[in-house]
């Protein structure tokens, strides 16, 4: 390491405008930050590397007023403050460009920019002088859209800008922009850095968050590392290269197991042919012609950044999108056209990648939401039969581990992890011969993960052929026997057990300028 | 989410203090039945006549209209829906059932058709169950809003129902023996050991429709597309097919509804049921039933129904103006969701 981490120390007065010391987050259970100290640099921009789930977004939720920590202090020029929302945050100048867009898609383009802060006149509204001020902002941003088109109009790069745009327009002193190149094209990214350079040179500070490495070297002055809620590693620009962020971002491999063996792999269960899938809002190929196969017994990981197509590749060969072209084959039978209940039926299932949207039922008890994509194997006749489902349940229950008071608890009283493991009990329990996996790990700590891989190796041991989906390079090099990489729909490269993270990282785009 | 649930539930030590949050929980969720205890006993003591055998059977059989059409609404509201054509689809039922008991003169062949009793009422569940249908398609395959749809067929159900009666009442609905179609107003004017038929009928429905939701698969699937239809399509329920089905459902306990409605009062108008799916949303709403899906029963339902019915009997009783009925429905209406949110709006129950 170049440069001491910052230390419990008061922050540096002169340069430092923001700081937090000794910041923790917990989600009952989970602990998302472990006392971070984190220093944001006067006039400057501070980079914070980490993979997913290393607590970067909690961190910035925590700096704006979103969220508040659970312990720690926020200090700011050189006081300590409390944001209790993010009106607290704003009013000392703060403000963040979330990942997700948060822009009214109905509203157009100038009264998204001015929302909650409208300028009034003397009759009411002064929509002329906001239409100036957003003409401004446009301009500065090099974006020529009228402030009058409504926000759902616009390219999703476009929406990005407004974001943007929104966020320039308080005139913050610090400004958070988490993921803000995820959708924007190469010559808009250079238009942003350009910005970038004009804000910090009238004194503004950021604070930038990316996937694209390498895009963050040519921006950044300063990079911290987070892993696992903790900060690993901290150093000036001048002092680190990609090699140093990627060591210190992945770390030493917390054993996440390996590829299962000892038995011998079948043939193939689930074919992919040729697969296309059309995106209804763009009309691109987020799956483009993409063809593989994953036999009995055989564990195989995709990874990919956002955007990728991995969701679209799963949601497609489970049934819930239909394919442009292509076709998917179980067990060498195609079953294009058969419906999600029929595809579980015949042996495939998935269990998709937002547990709370996707996975769980809210409203229903654990035990039902175990036992929810069983239902016909304890219905007789029309009657469901409640001693066989409790069987069923009890056995779940048991084979993937859930920690819970019992089948009656709320499926809203378990921890992350453990209503993961409901969603993949739920899927198991319908007995399949391929298992789709999109993201299991997400959101789930890191000892929650090792059991769910652990579960899933021992599943391929007996036959089971495994198909899982993940944005860390880690989690690659675990229990998969085949690692494909996917980018834009497509499969850019293949690697077994023995790859580098390094090597997979950069097959996937990551490390390269976008 | 699961931060404030650790926090938020942690249990005091007091054990005094225990049983009265386990009492106020208990009152909570069982706030209609005990509801209508203190309905019952407010007014038994404001009035002798309420709580006699005859008010009692009189109240129930008035409740019974209600009660069905709220069973349907459950059902709907279950899904996550809202059905606001079944007052509409009631009166349609009723007029149709008339028309059918008038006998149907086939113009062309100089012939009178006259049905028997059981035909007629087949007949008009099965138009209930098309205008159900109409409101699930729209709502399932061509994504109209449940609100929209059902508000649309509200409209044309009614207009229907004037149009084959030109704005009159079927009146003669007790046939002629010389034709074999006697015995409607077997339906809603009878009884069998005491009882009208009429509370038989809602009660026969409710036992079916508890039934279906608990023990088959489909009422698994309905609570699982009502709570998360994502999650639910996803493992493998069709979810459009439980859509459709339960608006379906509604139409028909509409239509049986507008069967024992025009038995009871032996004609048929155009213009009953009014504002009766509001009602039915209310006894649903006030059965703790919530509004955004996967969460209700049957016999809460019911319990709504009877409140209602109750209070607003009891309030005739002791002789208050119907204009402060309205108000005090309105109240418990108000208070029941309010009760409703504070039952499912704690920590850990929704995200």
């Amino acid at each position: 390491m170049t440069a001491p981490a910052p230390d419990a120390s008061a922050p540096d007065l002169e340069n430092v405008v923001m700081a937090a010391r000794h910041v923790a987050k917990s989600y009952g259970a989970v602990k998302a930050l472990k006392g971070v100290n984190f220093d944001i640099h006067r006039g400057q921009v501070t980079t914070l590397f980490g993979e997913n789930g290393a607590g970067k977004s909690t961190l910035m939720k925590i700096l704006s007023g979103v969220i508040q920590p659970s312990s720690g202090e926020i200090i700011f020029e050189g006081q300590p403050v409390t944001l209790q929302s993010t009106i607290d945050a704003q009013a000392l100048g703060i403000s963040i460009i979330h990942q997700e867009l948060s822009l009214a898609p109905n509203l157009n383009v100038r009264d998204n920019i001015f929302l909650g802060r409208e300028i009034s006149g003397p009759s009411g509204v002064d929509f002329a002088e906001e239409d100036r001020q957003t003409r401004r902002l446009m301009a500065e941003l090099q974006e020529d859209i009228d402030p009058r088109t409504p926000v759902e109009h616009l390219r999703l790069g476009q929406q990005q800008l407004v974001e943007i745009a929104r966020a320039l327009s308080v005139n913050s002193r610090v400004l958070i922009m988490d993921e803000p190149t995820s959708a924007l094209s190469a010559s808009e990214v250079d238009v942003l850095f350009k910005v970038i350079r004009d804000l910090t040179a009238r004194g503004v500070s950021i604070v930038y968050i990316s996937h694209h490495l390498e895009e963050a070297l040519q921006i950044t002055d300063h990079a911290v590392v987070l892993r696992d809620g903790a900060m690993t590693a901290y150093a000036p620009r001048a002092d680190i290269d990609l090699e140093w962020i990627v060591r210190h971002m992945v770390g030493k491999n917390f054993n996440l197991g390996s590829p299962p063996t000892g038995h011998t792999m079948g043939s193939a269960a689930l074919s992919i042919r040729e697969l296309t899938v059309v995106d209804s809002h763009s009309g691109q190929n987020v799956v483009d012609g993409l063809s593989l196969d994953v036999a009995s017994g055989e564990v195989v990981c995709i990874y990919g950044l956002m955007g990728a197509g991995r969701t679209e590749l799963m949601e497609c060969v489970a049934g819930r999108l239909r394919p442009a072209s292509g076709h998917v084959l179980l067990h060498g039978r195609p079953v294009d056209g058969l419906t999600i209940a029929q595809r579980i039926r015949a042996g495939l299932a998935l269990v998709p990648e937002d547990r709370q949207r996707d996975g769980l039922v809210q409203t229903m008890s654990v035990g039902r939401n175990l036992s929810l994509a069983s239902i016909s194997d304890f219905t007789r006749g029309f009657l469901t039969q409640l001693s066989a489902e409790r069987r069923i349940i009890t056995r779940t229950i048991k084979d993937v581990t859930v920690k819970t008071d019992g089948p009656d608890a709320a499926i809203g009283s378990l921890s992350g992890g453990n209503q993961q493991k409901v969603v993949i009990g739920k899927m198991l329990a319908t007995g399949p011969s391929v298992l789709l996996l999109d993201e299991p790990s997400r959101g789930i700590d890191i000892g929650a993960k090792a059991e769910v891989f652990g579960l899933l190796a021992d599943r391929a041991k007996t036959g089971l052929a495994v198909l899982f989906s993940t944005s860390e390079v880690s989690e690659c090099l675990s229990i998969a026997h085949r690692i494909i990489v996917m980018r834009r729909g497509r499969i850019v490269a293949e690697f077994t057990h023995d790859a580098t993270k390094e090597q997979i990282m950069a097959a996937s785009g990551e490390s390269l300028v976008a | 989410m699961s931060d404030t649930l650790s926090t938020a539930t942690k249990p005091p030590q007091n054990p005094l203090w225990n049983a009265i949050l386990t009492a106020l929980d208990l009152l909570l969720r069982g706030r209609a039945f005990f509801a209508l205890i203190a309905i019952i006993i407010t007014f038994s003591i404001l009035s002798p006549r309420y709580f006699t055998l005859g008010n009692m059977l009189i109240m129930t059989n008035h409740v019974a209209i209600f009660g069905l059409l709220a069973i349907g609404m459950l059902l709907v509201i279950l899904n996550g829906g809202i059905d606001l054509s079944v007052g509409s689809t009631l009166a349609l039922s009723g007029v149709f059932a008339g028309f059918l008991m008038q006998g149907v003169e086939l113009t062309g062949l100089g012939v009178v058709l006259y049905f028997p009793v059981w035909a007629v009422v087949l007949m008009t569940l099965a138009l209930g169950g098309f205008v159900g249908a109409v409101n699930g398609v729209l709502i399932a395959f061509l994504k109209v809003p449940a609100f929209v749809a059902t508000l649309g067929t509200l409209y044309v159900a009614r207009g229907v129902a004037l149009l084959m009666t030109n704005g009159l009442t079927f009146n003669n609905l007790s046939g002629r023996a010389e034709y074999g179609n006697t015995g409607f107003d077997w339906l809603g004017f009878n009884r069998i050991a005491g009882v009208p038929v009429g509370v038989y009928v809602m009660f026969t429905v409710a036992i079916a429709v508890t039934f279906l939701l608990m023990r088959t698969s489909f009422g698994r699937w309905l609570y699982a597309s009502g709570g998360n239809m994502r999650a639910a399509e996803l493992s493998g329920v069709p979810v459009k097919r439980v859509q459709i089905s339960v608006y379906v459902l509604s139409g028909m306990c509409a239509a049986i509804a507008g069967l024992v409605l025009s038995s009871q009062l032996t004609s048929a108008g155009p213009t009953a049921g009014n504002t009766y799916e509001l009602t039915a949303i209310a006894a649903v709403v006030i059965g703790g039933a919530a509004l955004t899906g996967g969460r209700g029963t049957v016999l809460g339902t019911l319990l709504g129904a009877f409140v209602i019915g109750f209070l607003s009997n009891g309030l005739v009783i002791i002789g208050v103006s119907s204009y402060w009925q309205t108000v005090f429905t309105g109240a418990v209406i108000v208070l029941s969701v309010l009760l409703n949110s504070i039952q499912y709006g704690r920590p850990g129950s929704r995200s």
